[in-house]
């Protein structure tokens, strides 16, 4: 039986793509069936390991700024079969490189394949493409092409063998974010107790966890009036209905729920309870309120110093869970607030 | 203050008529245990089931693990101020069963319990898949409140250890480890000009089923204290924890914690161990306070020029973690801290719930969700449907051919942040 | 999580009692709870004066709301 030979289909923009220079950056993406410019260096460098059976190419302001570019390269790329995708090299090109990332998120989000890519550090598609992708560092200008390709060629290699891959500073590419669980020759109290001595004597550690760098989000503006708008409960305290019709999770949560709140004065007429799994449940258990204050909010609802309680109300549990999957819970939540209404949200978490 | 753990090697263990040991084999009286178990009128029945490594054989889910042991130059022959009467451990000699565990485990008291795998791909995550584990499935009188049911199911594994370790108590142990700290005016020239080192080691204490004990006292009712490491070493720390099975600390770790032992080694060579703090990990943001700065006050009134720090949980006690690295550090205290990741599944999210610029020195332990896949079981001890509730399982767990699949939540010890494990984290 | 709400222009205040860990993550209105386990209550208290200290909390939380804030503020 011979095997057939890796497909790997190439991302260029107007200018690698040989269509032009800036005056061309408007084009819709398209794609030949054939390794064009670089990644024809690119094929003779992968020999026998893998063939650029196609190279879709793209204006860099087309891609960047038409809603439906993503989905058409996704097609242009999916319809050439790839087992991998190379994007770039882009050095520092900036639209270029944001472009990449694009390139490279189809290959992780639409099609669960390896992506390949070269940058230069600065270049702001490094981000956002480094999720999906395996950025080799390259010069800031097209001149480290040269340099570049044997490199992004040996990863490709490696992948497409299905070797395991080592840390990035060993395979030479720019560390993707994604922290890996590994054994250690020696325990960690003992990796601990030699770190600190180190220190101790004056001598550079490396540590094993840098701390993580949060983004920051503007405030959004205030409520006018209080008592004119609707508010929502939300929660990460993991006070859902007994039966937990949502399974979900009692740490590391990846589902939330919703649930009504309507006709309900009172946590505590409801069958529900807590299944967060970082926290003594008990007290929310004896009294819900003390986790979803529905009790209160009804009464100053009553009264007029709240415009309204959102119908309902969602929860997840926020023990374990990763940013990440918060994240994404986050963005769900907010929209279905924004599309029924809400004004104003309180979060009580535990 | 100078400790000798004696260690009698066990290799096997078996249910039989009369307790005894006999060439590393340790027999154990059924009757006899269950007479003393059942004692506690809260437990209606309990099973007893040996697991040995290599066995096919799944427990789930584990409340605690604890080492049987006997002391033998103290009147307090058990736990102090929990199944024994009050008084202080840690000088003497005790006798371990080294290789020997009691593992209890039954109904569910709490949705943070874990499991341990005797065999394969889940043996490699947890240190008690090496141990001959003498298992306690215990049944609570029916509706036994949850603080109730923990109590009872703490009290009887500690109790079950103490009656074990009994049965060494005539014997000449195989070797002897020797742990010998003497006060800080007696210490001689052999820890002069060596860095001074001390040991910050915070509990958790958040409501009655995650709580440590300390003498008996519920942490969360004690201000940070000083402790010599050899009361740890010999009971006088115990495990009241439902928390995620992976990084509590089991009373076998309190009893083995790595992190003394570790320094100890090094005592008089390349440090001078000052001793430890405990700390409780509180759920109010007073009281975060309140234990950080008192702990950070004590380690500095003792001199230390450096301090690991050791977590136990995840999620706001990262909070406590850095802030007491930022206390110590701002007064030029070198530290290391030792935490595990919740970094999702992928290993794509942030590592912890807060964040420092001063924690630039820190011992990774592993990525809490993380996956893993484990082979059908042979035999299951416990109840495998609890896996559902357990943090780091769900009801997506179970696979079509009888495999699991979980986070490493789910497996006792697994992240240990005590350092007691191999595992790490690395950036990729 | 509140970020996200934030982030999509809804103003979100958050009652949590790790007012560190709030934040360090990024949270922009915050209102101090009383514990992990219980942020909106207190099971020291009788029932009424539970039920007062909780509607002084969230009373807060809608003065927060009501606040325009330039960065994090905690009410």
């Amino acid at each position: 039986m011979s095997e057939k030979k890796p497909r790997v289909v190439c991302y260029l923009n107007q200018f690698f793509g040989q269509i032009g220079g800036e005056d061309k950056a408007d084009t819709p993406p398209h794609i030949e069936m054939k390794a064009v410019g670089p990644a024809g260096a690119l094929d003779t460098e992968l020999g026998d390991v893998a063939n650029v059976v196609a190279t879709v190419i793209c204006g860099d302001n087309y891609i960047n700024e038409k809603d439906k570019a993503y989905s058409q390269v996704a097609d242009l790329i999916n319809s050439a079969e790839p087992d991998l995708v190379v994007a770039g090299p882009a050095f520092n090109a900036g639209r270029y490189g944001m472009a990449c990332a694009k390139a490279c998120e189809v290959a992780g989000e639409e099609l669960n394949i390896p992506a390949v890519s070269g940058m230069y550090e600065e270049n702001p598609g490094l981000d956002p493409a480094k999720r999906y992708a395996y950025i080799v560092p390259t010069p800031d200008s097209a001149a480290g092409m040269r340099k570049a390709l044997p490199q992004m060629a040996g990863l490709i290699t490696k992948i497409l063998k299905n070797e395991e891959l080592g840390p990035p500073e060993e395979e030479g590419y720019f560390p993707r974010g994604q922290r890996k669980t590994l054994f250690a020759d020696k325990r960690g109290s003992l990796r601990a107790v030699e770190m600190l001595l180190k220190r101790l004597a004056g001598e550079d550690i490396e540590t094993e966890l840098p701390m993580p760098v949060f983004d920051e989000v503007e405030p959004a503006p205030a409520v006018r009036e209080i008592n004119k708008s609707t508010v929502a409960l939300v929660s990460s305290g993991g006070i859902v209905p007994a039966k937990n019709p949502d399974s979900i999770e009692s740490a590391s949560a990846t589902k939330y729920g919703r649930y009504s709140l309507k006709g309900h004065n009172d946590m505590r007429q409801l069958d529900y309870r807590s299944i967060h799994g970082g926290y003594d449940s008990v007290y929310a258990n004896e009294d819900g309120n003390r986790v979803v204050p529905l009790d209160v909010m009804r009464e100053l609802e009553e009264r007029g110093e709240v415009g309204k309680l959102h119908d309902y109300y969602y929860v997840t549990t926020g023990t374990g869970t990763s940013v990440a999957n918060a994240k994404k819970m986050g963005e769900d939540i907010a929209q279905e607030l924004k599309d029924s209404g809400v004004q104003a949200v309180i979060l009580t978490s535990t | 203050m100078k400790l000798e753990i004696g260690e009698v090697q066990i290799e096997d263990i078996k249910l039989g008529e009369q307790t005894k040991i006999e060439d590393g084999l340790l027999h154990v009286s059924r009757a006899e245990l269950r007479k003393l178990l059942l004692e506690d009128k809260r437990l209606a029945a309990v099973e007893m089931t040996v697991a040995r490594p290599g066995d096919k054989t799944r427990i789930i889910p584990v409340k605690d693990v604890i080492e049987p042991r006997v002391r033998l130059d103290n009147e307090i022959t058990g736990y102090p101020g929990v199944t024994d009467k009050m008084g202080r451990v840690g000088a003497g000699r005790t006798l371990a069963l080294k290789g020997a565990a009691v593992v209890t485990t039954g109904d569910i008291v709490a949705i943070q319990e874990g499991l341990i795998d005797m065999w394969g791909e889940g043996a490699k995550y947890t240190p008690f898949s090496q141990t001959c584990n003498l298992v306690l499935t215990f049944t609570p009188r029916r509706n036994l409140e949850a603080h109730q049911h923990e109590e009872a199911v703490r009290e009887a594994g500690l109790k079950a250890a103490e009656y074990l370790g009994k049965a060494a108590e005539n014997m000449e142990p195989d070797n002897i480890n020797t742990y010998d700290l003497p006060a800080m005016n007696k210490r001689g020239e052999e820890v002069e000009g060596l860095p001074r080192v001390a040991y910050l080691k915070m509990l958790i204490a958040q409501g009655l089923l995650h709580d440590s004990y300390i003498y008996g006292i519920d942490a969360k009712e004690t201000l940070p204290t000083w402790i010599h490491p050899n009361e740890i070493l010999d009971g006088a720390l115990v495990s009241g924890n439902c928390v995620a099975a992976c990084d509590k600390i089991t009373t076998y770790q309190h009893q083995n914690n790595s992190i003394i032992l570790d320094l100890y080694d090094r005592h008089g060579k390349d440090l001078n161990f000052l001793g430890v703090v405990l700390t409780p990990e509180l759920t109010t943001f007073t009281g975060k306070v309140r234990a950080c700065e008192h702990a950070t006050g004590l380690i500095k009134t003792m001199g230390a020029d450096g301090v690991i720090i050791s977590e136990e949980g995840y999620g706001n006690p990262d909070s406590d973690l850095l802030q007491n690295c930022k206390l110590l550090e701002e007064d030029g205290i070198k530290t290391v801290l030792i935490t595990d990741e919740c970094a999702g599944n992928d290993g794509f999210s942030q590592s912890l719930a807060d964040t420092s610029s001063v924690a630039k020195a820190v011992i990774s332990t592993g990525n809490v969700s993380h996956m893993v896949k484990l082979d059908p079981a042979e035999r299951v001890i416990g109840n495998i449907g609890s896996l559902a509730n357990l943090a780091g399982g769900s009801g997506d767990s179970f696979c079509d051919d009888g495999s699991i699949v979980c986070e490493l939540n789910a497996i006792i010890g697994s992240t240990s942040e005590i350092g007691y494990h191999n595992l790490t984290a690395r950036q990729y | 999580m509140a970020k996200e709400i934030d982030r999509i222009g809804i103003p979100v205040v958050q009652l949590c009692s790790i007012t560190t860990i709030a934040r360090s993550v990024g949270a922009n209105r915050i209102v101090p709870a009383i514990a992990i386990p219980y942020p909106a209550g207190d099971p020291e208290l009788e029932g009424s004066e539970e039920r007062d200290l909780r509607k002084e909390l969230v009373k807060r939380c809608l003065t927060a709301l009501e606040s325009d804030v330039e960065t994090v503020t905690e009410f």
